[in-house]
Formats: structure tokens, C-alpha cells, sequence
């Protein structure tokens, strides 16, 4: 195969600077450094709501399904939104409000209704506290590019999947690639301060992060 | 061997509102990062700090062995890895590639690894378009520039130069505001990313037991780059590589706070090979391409190689103080600040870079805020030493060498030592107060250069071991 | 308890700066312990261990492990040299092991001058009296390799009539650095100005620090600034009366 030559050449340099002339398996590696703290809900959802808000984000807590709804629908009135086709956003009765698109399932017809819509409305899969973050990993249900390509992302996710930190869902998901070709976290708004080093917000990603615990 | 670059140093050091707007940058990373460690986190984040130096040691010991698990298990995942020994092997395949699928149009993100080929500088060769997505690296594309500073390429330029480069180079209206010219560049750069037909992006980690890399970021262009374009090409150099997905935590806790005093950036994206059967967009091929470069000779000094730990946070940049002064352009390589001066002779050798080393007054700032504890004041000095062998052997530092064989035997021979009081019969004057003056023939060499700039203290009448002996003999006439 | 120290005045104070020497002497008895002075020393070998030339500075440290070999303290009034001591000599003699084994047994005997103040003669006020408003640099070998910083400032606060303001850049180099002040002249004159400007900001009317070539740095800067502001080592300032 081509390459093989280079790799091979490349390997063996690097076991003769290590001094592993064989190759092998090596030592254990260290142990993986994740601590879990014990945090009651309502205090993860105190911080996860500080924290997002200090990023100029929003986050909310809905009580139901119902006030998810209307919720949403209050935030993108008068204005056009692309629902990712998350079962949980048609269970909650997202995909059928007004000003609301769904159903994509080919890549460039996605883009094109992106290009025009002021809205992304996505589920996450997880929700982290300590950094007012969202983690969203790409399925058949959720496409990757309604979390970026919009101004305004809305997400929804069940509060239960509000954890402590990046260090618990390390510990959930040891390996997220066994699920997923990209898990996304998300904490805030799009930013850049590359111009005299003057925060601003809605670079490439949205401007605007609306989080709503369900 | 290469003379000291002193012009430019003056040159920059003379330019007050770019030493002003490094200096003040530099500076608020610095309150940034503090602000990031609060006291309560103190402890956790030292134990981060050695966390991260464990496993780096740990999977650069045993490289061969990820490297070979992260390929099977990239392959398992749809991508491939491609392997490069130098700048010219990343290029050529990159551009091969992109040829073959008839790619117009590249969308790269930033990524220190393809500055250091530079990437676009080939494809362009080719007719490929080639356009930097990273608000700060597209400002300085425009501008033919090159970056100056790791996180923040654009920290020395002003929002009325960047008024006149977009008006010039996109044909704009001139907009002097920074939120309105982000505005442009989004628009302007969101068709490049819906049209490419490529996109490249760098790699923070490698995670060898995933066959998955990490990519973070706060604007959004990396997304864009590894999500829109129908092919993705990542680029790392070897050093990258993690164990494991639960090791990546420990890595983001540090380096966002270590960076930007960020706990987490915006967007933290852990990627596995190309789009799944099923998942409705992202790219339908993925290549990661690893470079060598260099790296494994530095992989072969068992006492050199934590230079290769460094996960690019510019950290030790920040807290610099001669970096905070004379700023990154001054240094050779794409890599400035103290990580620049150890790797920079280490990948190029001493024949141009042998000063890199010595621009340091040895302060240690960069040691103490080096996440994943690099011993960076230790590489200088070990450096230095080797520097001075190199300019020995090449006949460089006759001179110098003379000086210190005599300062080392008059310091091994107390009574020369105490004999040498040639310092006073120059500078003599009277016992107190500093001088400014010198005796012109004198006026040379060391002497001359720290008179530019200080006064030199006038040396006493009497040195201490004088005054002493008149001290022990008061004390013993009092008793 | 109070003994006997040997002072390790370091090169620099022994040609230039004398009084400094002989301030932490006063002190020392002052405080109980009686002071000798091995006349043989010179120098700990930084300079040239600095430079890279570590095969003419073995022989300064191994001239400095004879000097010292039998003593009970020694104690330093310079951070820097304190930590070439303690921290760089293993480097100088790696592979060496007789000469680490020297190093070894001489190591916790080398003490910086204020930290032996605190912790071996367990004194804070040392009866001082110093009616200046003062400000305090943090030398960088004391503050990062040694980690002082708290306890000269502990020490200043008990002297009698002095006032401590911090300058906004304590903790950032001087910009001395040996060789590099002259190899780097422009850079470090650089350095050396941001300091000044800190300095003037606090109105202080002396700069202390532990070590003197920061201080002959700094004097150099401010004298040729025209500022009014004096120099003063830690020892001297505890020395007054």
C-alpha cells in the first residue's frame, strides 16, 4: 500500500528514540483523573444557568413539555426556524409550531433552508453545570450543522441529563466515538476577540444561545 | 553562526503602540488565566498539571503503540491515517488529494502544524484557493502577515488598519467598528465554507484508543471546516496523541483557562472519521495526517523530550517578559515565546537559532504557568550549554571562552580574587553615588551596553572582606 | 538554640555593595547568633553556569562545597545565589556522584538571608526602624525557584515607621538576567523601564529587594531616569536604627 513505507519508516524511528525495539504493549497507562461530585438538580440547574448566562446565553427551565413549547414559541415569533428531526423535539411538539421547518435529511437541502431561516432548534444530549454547556452528538436525528449555521440556537434537554461536568460524561460516555462521528460541546455564543481584543459575538456560530431544561 | 537579530528587537521596541498593544494583551491573558484559578481551584488544578505531565510522558514513551491502536481504530471508523516525514510530504499529499477530487476551493482553520508547512503557500502553487476561516489568521491572510501569537494572531493590528485591508482587499465600505468588520468577515467567509470543496483544519489532541481528534475553538470556523465541505483533513504533528477518550478532560480543563482564562472554549469537537451511515451531514471522507518533521529526533533526548508535552496554549508567551516586549514576529519559527527559543534549535539546529536560548533573563514565569509542566528555564540552560559548545567548536567564542577560563581561575584562587580590585582603579571616584561615566577606552564591549541604558554603580573604596577585618578588630578592641 | 553562621556574602556584594554584607552581620548578632566570615569564598559559579559555560563553573562550586564544607549555616543575602546552591548544583554535577553527595550534605545548610531569619532564628521584628515609604520587588530566582515571597514583606512590616505599598509589577523581572541585561541590552533597558514606571507609581520612596543585582539594575535605571528613589537590600533596611 502506499505509505506503508513511510509509516513504517517513521515507527521505527520512533522505537529506536524510545528504546522499544519490539514494539509491544506497554506499561498501564495512569489512570484516568475524573471526579463526579454529588450535586442535588437544583443547584446544577443554579449553576448551569449562571454559568450560560455569563456567556450571554439563556437558560431556562421549562416544567413541562407544554411550557417547552410555548416557551419556543414566544422565542421565534415572527421569525423562521429548522428543527433537527430529534424525536424528542416531535415529543415535545416543536416541529409543529408555526415558522417551524423540519424533516432534512439531505445534507445540501439542509444548508440551502439554513441559509435563509434566522433559527436552529436542536435537542442536546447532555447538558453540563459547571460551564453552562450542551453537549450534542450527531445522529440520524440530529443533524450537525442547525446547532452553527443559525444566529439564534434554541436546545432543548430533559433535565435529568444535566451533569455535574466534563468530567461525568467522560465517565458516561468513556468513549464517545463508539457513538457518534461528532460530539459537539457547546458552551455559549460564537466569540472572538481578535480585533484589538474586543469581545465579539455571532462570528461563524450563533450569536444567541437559548438553553431550555425540560 | 547567526548574529542576534538586535534591528528588528530595536525596531519593535521603538514602535510604542505595537510594543503598547503586545504589552497590554499580553497582560490581560495574564489576569485572564489568573482569574480562571481561583483559590478554591489551586490545589485541583496542580494535580490537573500533573495529570497531564503523567500521561504525556506515559503515551510518548510508548508512541509506536498508539500510534498503531489510533490507525486501527481511525480505519474501524471510516477515516485514514496518513503518515508524513516533512513539510513537503503533508503538502503533496494534501495537494494531490484535493487535485484528484478536483477541490477549487480549501477552508482551513487554524492549525500551528500547517503554518509550519506552510500548507496554503502549496496548494496555491497548484491554482487552489486557499482561505485562512480564524477571524485573526483571515485578517492577516489579507494582510500577507504573519501571526504574532499562538492564540492571537492579529494582536497587533489595529481596527483602522484592518478598515483600510478589508476596504482594499474585499472591496467594502470602509467600517471602523470591530463588530461590524466581524460582520463582513462572516459574510463573506460563510459562502466560502457552503462552497469548498475541502476543508482543513489542525488538531489539539490525537486520541489514539478512539480514533478520534479533538479540535477547539471559539468562533465556529472549525465546525464549519470539519462539518460542510464533503472532505476533512486534519493535521497534526505525532506529539498529539492521548490514550484515551477519558483522558482528554484533565487536557480541557487546563488549556482553555491556560490560553484564555476560559474554563471551556465555545466549541469543543470530538471527531471520528467521516459521517455515519445514517447521520445526515458532516464530511463523507475524513484523512488525518500526522507529521514527524523533526519530532522524532527530539523524541530520541530522553532529557529533551518534554519539549514535545507542549499543547500550544501560549501560556508561557504571555507571562514572558521579554516576549511581552519584543513580541512573536521577532523570533524565527512559527513558534515564538519560551516554547519557541527550546523548540525552535531543537528541530533546526544551533547554527541560526543558537540565541534563542540565551533571550531570556531566566525569570521562570514560564515554568511555573506551563500546564502540563514543561521544565522550560531547565531546557534553556541545557541549551545554553549547548550553544556555547557549538560556537566554541566553530571558533565563535574565543573571546568569551578566554573571559571565562580567567573569571574561573581568579575565583578558584582567593588571593588573585581578592587582588582584583582592577574594577576600582578604572571606575574609582569616591564612595558614593553611581557613575555614568567610563573611561573611554573602556567604554566597549559588556560595559558599553549596559551603559545605554543604566548607570553602573561606582565600586566602594573598600570591599567588604576590608571593612570586615576593621569590624572584627572594633569588636575585639571592645571586649 | 542561637548559634553560629557563616556568611556567604556572594561576589557581587563583596566587590560592590559591601554594606549589604555587613548590614546582615549587624543583624544576625543583633538577633543572637554569632557571625564569621570564611575568607576564602568568592563566588557560587552562576555567572558562567548562566552563560552555558558549566565546565568553567564546576570548579567555582566546587571551590564554594570546600569553603562551606564544615560550616554550621551559611547564609546568603541573594536569592539567586541561594538557589544556584540549592537547586542548580545537582545540574552542574550530574553524573558526579561525589560531588552530589557534597552537595547533598551542604544543601540544607544554605539558607537565603530572610528566610533564615524566619525559620532558623525564628525571628520577625528584628528591631528595626526605617521611616520610609517603601515598596518591595520580587527578585525571580527567590520568588519561583526558592518560593519567597510573603516573608521579606513579614519582616518589613514589623520595622518601626516603615510604610509597604506594593507596585502593580512586583512579580515581573527586573529584566537583569546576567549576561542577558548586556547581550540583550535593549530588551532588558526595556524591562528595566516598565519596572521604573511601577516603582514611581507607588510614590515609594525606596525600592527593597533580596538581591542586589536586581537592585543594581534597578538603581542604574532609576538613576539614569533622574528619579530621587533609593536602593535598599532587605538586610540593610533591617540593619537601621
Amino acid at each position: 500500500m502506499p505509505g506503508d513505507d513511510v509509516r513504517d519508516e517513521i515507527l521505527a524511528k520512533i522505537r529506536a528514540a524510545t528504546g522499544r525495539p519490539s514494539g509491544g504493549p506497554p506499561p498501564q497507562p495512569p489512570k484516568p483523573l475524573l471526579t463526579v461530585p454529588e450535586v442535588p438538580l437544583e443547584e446544577r440547574i443554579e449553576q448551569f444557568s449562571a454559568a450560560l448566562e455569563k456567556l450571554s446565553g439563556k437558560a431556562h427551565v421549562a416544567e413541562s413539555a407544554e411550557a417547552a413549547r410555548a416557551l419556543v414559541e414566544e422565542l421565534i415569533t415572527g421569525r423562521s426556524a429548522i428543527a433537527s428531526n430529534s424525536p424528542l423535539l416531535r415529543e415535545y411538539g416543536i416541529t409543529s409550531l408555526t415558522g417551524v421547518f423540519t424533516g432534512y435529511t439531505d445534507a445540501a437541502e439542509l444548508k440551502e433552508a439554513c441559509a435563509s431561516a434566522d433559527v436552529g432548534i436542536t435537542g442536546a444530549d447532555y447538558a453540563l453545570a459547571d460551564t453552562g454547556s450542551l453537549v450534542t452528538l450527531s445522529a440520524p436525528g440530529e443533524a450537525r450543522l442547525i446547532s452553527l449555521l443559525l444566529p439564534v440556537h434554541i436546545a432543548l434537554v430533559p433535565k435529568q441529563r444535566l451533569l455535574t461536568g466534563l468530567d461525568e460524561l467522560f465517565t458516561l460516555l468513556p468513549d464517545p466515538a463508539a457513538q457518534t462521528s461528532s460530539m459537539v460541546i457547546i458552551t455559549g455564543p460564537s466569540r472572538t476577540a481578535d480585533i484589538e481584543q474586543i469581545l465579539v459575538k455571532g462570528v461563524h456560530g450563533p450569536r444567541m444561545v437559548h438553553a431550555i431544561l425540560v | 553562526m547567526k548574529p542576534i537579530p538586535v534591528e528588528s528587537i530595536q525596531k519593535t521596541l521603538s514602535n510604542d503602540p505595537l510594543g503598547e498593544a503586545i504589552y497590554a494583551s499580553t497582560g490581560r491573558l495574564m489576569a485572564k488565566r489568573a482569574a480562571a484559578i481561583p483559590d478554591h481551584l489551586r490545589e485541583d488544578f496542580e494535580q490537573w498539571r500533573e495529570q497531564a505531565n503523567r500521561i504525556k510522558r506515559h503515551t510518548l514513551e510508548n508512541l509506536d503503540y498508539y500510534l498503531e491502536l489510533l490507525e486501527e481504530r481511525l480505519r474501524a471508523r471510516g477515516g485514514r491515517l496518513v503518515y508524513a516525514r516533512d513539510e513537503a510530504e503533508v503538502a503533496r499529499f494534501i495537494t494531490r488529494l484535493a487535485k484528484e477530487k478536483g477541490v477549487r476551493l480549501v477552508v482551513k482553520s487554524k492549525s500551528m502544524t500547517t503554518e509550519e508547512i506552510h500548507l496554503n503557500e502549496w496548494l496555491e502553487k497548484e491554482g487552489i484557493e486557499t482561505v485562512e476561516t480564524d477571524l485573526g489568521e483571515y485578517i492577516i491572510q489579507l494582510a500577507g502577515e504573519r501571526p504574532s501569537h499562538i492564540v492571537a494572531p492579529a494582536l497587533h493590528k489595529t481596527r483602522y488598519e484592518i478598515a483600510d485591508l478589508f476596504r482594499e482587499k474585499l472591496a467594502v465600505e470602509r467600517e471602523e467598528e470591530p463588530e461590524r468588520q466581524t460582520l463582513i468577515a462572516r459574510r463573506v467567509l460563510r459562502e466560502k465554507f457552503l462552497s469548498a470543496g475541502l476543508g482543513v483544519t489542525g488538531a489539539n489532541f490525537v486520541v489514539a484508543e478512539s480514533g478520534a481528534i479533538v479540535v477547539i475553538e471559539n468562533e465556529g470556523n472549525a465546525r464549519l471546516c470539519s462539518s460542510a465541505p464533503p472532505v476533512h483533513i486534519a493535521v497534526a504533528g505525532i506529539e498529539k496523541l492521548v490514550p484515551r477518550a477519558q483522558d482528554v478532560a484533565v487536557f480541557l480543563k487546563l488549556l482553555g483557562r491556560s490560553a484564555t482564562g476560559q474554563p471551556l472554549t465555545v466549541y469543543t469537537s470530538f471527531l471520528s472519521g467521516p459521517r455515519r451511515d445514517g447521520e445526515i451531514d458532516g464530511p463523507q471522507e475524513f484523512y488525518l495526517v500526522l507529521l514527524d518533521g523533526g519530532r522524532t529526533k527530539i523524541l530520541g533526548e530522553p532529557s529533551r523530550r518534554e519539549s514535545l508535552y507542549c499543547i500550544r496554549c501560549g501560556a508561557c508567551l504571555n507571562h514572558c517578559p521579554v516576549y511581552r516586549k519584543i513580541g512573536g514576529h521577532n523570533y524565527p519559527w512559527v513558534y515564538s515565546g519560551p516554547i519557541g527559543a527550546i523548540i525552535t534549535p531543537q528541530f533546526h539546529g544551533m547554527e541560526k537559532d543558537w540565541w534563542l536560548p540565551f533571550a531570556s533573563s531566566l525569570c521562570g514565569a514560564c515554568g511555573e504557568v506551563c500546564p502540563v509542566k514543561i521544565d522550560i528555564p531547565r531546557l534553556l540552560l541545557e541549551l545554553r550549554v549547548e550553544a556555547v559548545r557549538e560556537k566554541i567548536r566553530s571558533g565563535e567564542a574565543r573571546l568569551e571562552h578566554l573571559a571565562f577560563r580567567l573569571w574561573a581561575w581568579v575565583m578558584t584562587h582567593p588571593r588573585a580574587y581578592e587582588a582584583a580590585g582592577l574594577f576600582n582603579l578604572v571606575l574609582r571616584d569616591d564612595e558614593t553615588g553611581w557613575k555614568g561615566q567610563v573611561p573611554g577606552p573602556f567604554r566597549t564591549g559588556p560595559l558599553k551596553e549596559w551603559l545605554r541604558f543604566r548607570n553602573l554603580p561606582a565600586p566602594p573604596a573598600k570591599k567588604f572582606r576590608d571593612l570586615w577585618a576593621a569590624r572584627q578588630q572594633r569588636e575585639a578592641l571592645k571586649e | 538554640m542561637a548559634g553560629r553562621v557563616s556568611l556567604f556574602v556572594t561576589c557581587i556584594v563583596d566587590q560592590l555593595f559591601p554594606r549589604v554584607g555587613l548590614a546582615m552581620a549587624d543583624v544576625l548578632e543583633r538577633v543572637g547568633w554569632e557571625v564569621d566570615f570564611p575568607r576564602a569564598q568568592t563566588c557560587c559559579g552562576q555567572p558562567a553556569f548562566n552563560s552555558g559555560y558549566w565546565d568553567e563553573a564546576r570548579p567555582v562550586a566546587r571551590h564554594f562545597l570546600k569553603v562551606f564544607a564544615g560550616a554550621e549555616y551559611v547564609v546568603v543575602p541573594s536569592g539567586s545565589c541561594t538557589s544556584m546552591i540549592t537547586h542548580h548544583f545537582e545540574q552542574l554535577f550530574a553524573g558526579d556522584r561525589a560531588a552530589l553527595s557534597e552537595v547533598e550534605a551542604l544543601r540544607p545548610r544554605v539558607w537565603e538571608f530572610s528566610r533564615f531569619l524566619l525559620e532558623v532564628a525564628g525571628v520577625e521584628d528584628v528591631g528595626a526602624r526605617f521611616e520610609k515609604v517603601v515598596t518591595y520587588h520580587d527578585s525571580c530566582h527567590a520568588l519561583r525557584e526558592l518560593r519567597i515571597k510573603e516573608g521579606p514583606r513579614r519582616l518589613l512590616r514589623h520595622v518601626r515607621g516603615l510604610e509597604l505599598r506594593e507596585m502593580d509589577t512586583a512579580e515581573e523581572c527586573c529584566g537583569f538576567g546576567g549576561t542577558f541585561s548586556v547581550k540583550f541590552a535593549d530588551v532588558s533597558g526595556a524591562m528595566a523601564a516598565t519596572k521604573i514606571d511601577s516603582i514611581l507609581r507607588t510614590g515609594a520612596e525606596a525600592v527593597v529587594s533580596i538581591d542586589s543585582s536586581c537592585l543594581m539594575q534597578i538603581r542604574g535605571a532609576l538613576e539614569r531616569r533622574g528619579a530621587a528613589v533609593e536602593t535598599r537590600h532587605l538586610a540593610e533596611v533591617l540593619a537601621a536604627q
